[in-house]
């Protein structure tokens, strides 16, 4: 069986990277920004196990890179998502056209 | 293991017991001794920045144990410890001492709104979190290693979310959290995929190692894009920059000084650092882009500024353009350049925060936060409309207040690096600054008013606050010492 290149894993990674900026660009609902903000964030975490795997075998700074990523990652969507249960709280909703008490 | 490595880490080490100490008192606290637990607090925290304002060449003087093998760096005064990850090294001690300044001037500013009823029971809270996010300056700050440089920047930028969200009762207060955490973790996302390219492209993310292997390649040009990108959207440059009037207008006030000033300025260390470590190699790349984002920064945020009513979000994109001064001196990367961002930094935080003080309590009294409310407030609180008119002349940089110097310093590090044009609109948009900042003035000391806002009389903590404020924003730029004792340890950087 022939091996995967690491060509087709990073175009996977990039594909996920692009997909996330427009779903944060693009989306109305803040959990939906959150989701495209974590494949963001995941298609990071593939580049560094992949970079490593493939480019520098011998050492393990991409998979501790990654395991730390991941940590923090999940830090960050715990806060994200407490502050949006506030919000839902205070406004019962989470759409985005309703967060418009502070603008210009 | 060698343990003697953790002295090199006497900043974070302190600030760390700081914080635990003032966690275990909050919990086993008895409900009296709460009472004390702010002044405890910024007593604490003053302590901490008397023990580590000497800087890191005395400290190892004092230990007498640089490693045989650190004896080259000793000329660059940079000490690299726990293999590279960490670096001690004089400047970085010199800006953690102003930040910790900035953040003791605002944990007296925020004594006030803490005191509400809603806030009093969370106090504790308030405290910890700013100090951590203090923490996560600090290793940011001192990072040698991307990933030190990732878990610091997060650990400033997570509480800090919460920190804005912090009246979780107040509409605007979790609109505004919600903005910033999700432009915040995006912003990280790009850095991240950035760090990620560049690890692909040298297979390290020690600072040290990386210079050798940068040459420039597209991938790797890709990779300072969207490394700057994460970085600019912290800092609130533009075209990143349009979470920053929403999250300042809707956060608690305090929380919106500590942000304009103290993690700006952090950040621009940070930036400024890596800059020259890391991307030293191909500065004619990214020289350009800076450039340009300086010049859109500075304009487009005095633009702005010009028509906003609401003092909170004038004072949001005045930050903006304040940032945009700030990147003058990262642009130039020299001894220059470092020496003026620093100082910079320094006299922005006075002044900022000063102005910060005065609406922190004009708005806690009477509810108050729009230009017109502030007709007349001469003929009701002349103290507090002089220690403002000072701060915002400084800010707009009128001689021969503190804000003069540091602009002018900030000019000639640029004019040295031959960034003529640069200079010319920067000064441009000085003039254009004056009339916004002087519109304020002439509120308060012109403009009549039927019924202006009420003397107010602040509390004791807020008084020292403005005090230690307008004494900054006098002092430094006739002391000359300060800039020069920041430059002697900048040469050779």
């Amino acid at each position: 069986m022939e091996e995967l290149h690491l060509e087709y894993y990073l175009v996977a990674s990039a594909i996920m990277f692009f997909a996330g900026v427009y779903g944060f660009i693009t989306r109305r609902n803040l959990l939906a920004i959150l989701i495209s903000i974590e494949l963001i964030l995941n298609s990071v975490d593939i580049n560094f196990a992949l970079f490593n795997r493939f480019l520098f075998p011998g050492q393990l700074e991409g998979f501790f890179f990654t395991l730390f990523a991941i940590g923090v990652s999940a830090c960050e969507t715990a806060v994200a998502i407490a502050i949006i249960i506030n919000i839902y709280r205070n406004i019962r909703n989470i759409q985005v056209k309703n967060l418009e008490q502070l603008k210009d | 293991m060698d343990y003697s490595n953790f002295i090199y880490l006497k900043e974070e080490l302190s600030l760390i017991a700081v914080i635990v100490i003032l966690l275990l008192y909050d919990i086993f606290g008895s409900k009296k001794s709460l009472n004390y637990f702010q002044p405890a607090a910024c007593l604490l925290f003053a302590a901490h920045i008397l023990f580590t304002c000497c800087p890191a060449g005395q400290t190892l003087a004092i230990f007498g144990n640089i490693p045989p093998a650190d004896q080259a760096n000793a000329a660059a005064s940079v000490y690299p410890t726990f293999s590279g990850m960490y670096n001690l090294f004089p400047l970085g001690s010199i800006i953690k001492t102003i930040l910790s300044v900035g953040t003791l001037i605002v944990l007296l500013q925020a004594r006030d709104w803490l005191e509400e009823e809603q806030t009093r029971v969370r106090r504790g809270e308030f405290y910890m979190i700013t100090l951590f996010t203090l923490l996560g300056m600090y290793f940011m700050i001192s990072a040698g290693n991307f990933l030190l440089f990732y878990i610091g920047l997060e650990l400033a930028s997570v509480p800090m979310a919460t920190l804005v969200a912090f009246d979780k009762h107040r509409n605007h207060s979790a609109e505004a959290g919600a903005k910033y955490i999700l432009t915040a973790v995006f912003a990280s996302g790009l850095l991240l995929y950035g760090i990620s390219l560049l690890y692909g492209t040298t297979g390290t993310l020690y600072f040290t190692d990386i210079p050798a292997a940068i040459n420039g390649s597209p991938l790797q040009i890709m990779a300072f894009i969207l490394f700057f990108a994460g970085m600019g959207f912290k800092l609130s440059l533009v075209p990143f920059h349009q979470w920053t009037p929403d999250v300042y207008q809707g956060a608690p006030t305090p929380v919106t000084a500590y942000l304009s000033v103290i993690s700006k300025g952090a950040a621009a260390f940070a930036l400024v650092t890596i800059l020259c470590k890391v991307f030293g190699n191909i500065t004619e790349h990214w020289q350009p882009i800076l450039f340009w984002i300086t010049i859109a920064t500075i304009t487009v945020a005095n633009l702005f500024a010009l028509r906003q009513q609401n003092l909170k979000r004038f004072l949001a994109y005045s930050s903006i353009s304040q940032a945009g001064y700030i990147m003058l001196g990262v642009i130039s990367a020299s001894a220059t350049g470092v020496t003026s961002l620093l100082y910079y930094i320094l006299v922005y935080i006075f002044s900022n925060l000063a102005v910060f003080g005065v609406i922190t309590i004009i708005e806690r009294r009477s509810g108050k936060e729009t230009i017109d409310d502030y007709n007349g407030l001469y003929t009701t609180n002349p103290r507090l409309s002089l220690v403002m008119m000072i701060a915002l002349f400084s800010l707009a940089g009128i001689p021969p207040l503190a804000g003069f110097f540091s602009k002018f310093f900030v000019f000639a590090a640029a004019v040295e690096q031959g960034y003529y044009w640069l200079v010319f609109i920067a000064l441009l948009n000085t003039v254009i600054s004056l009339y916004y900042y002087l519109r304020l003035v002439r509120a308060m000391f012109i403009n009549k008013n039927e019924n202006p806002v009420a003397a107010i009389r602040s509390d004791n903590y807020t008084r020292l606050g403005l005090l230690a404020c307008s004494a900054g924003i006098l002092l430094l730029g006739i002391l000359s010492i300060v800039h020069g004792e920041i430059y002697r340890h900048a040469v050779g950087w």
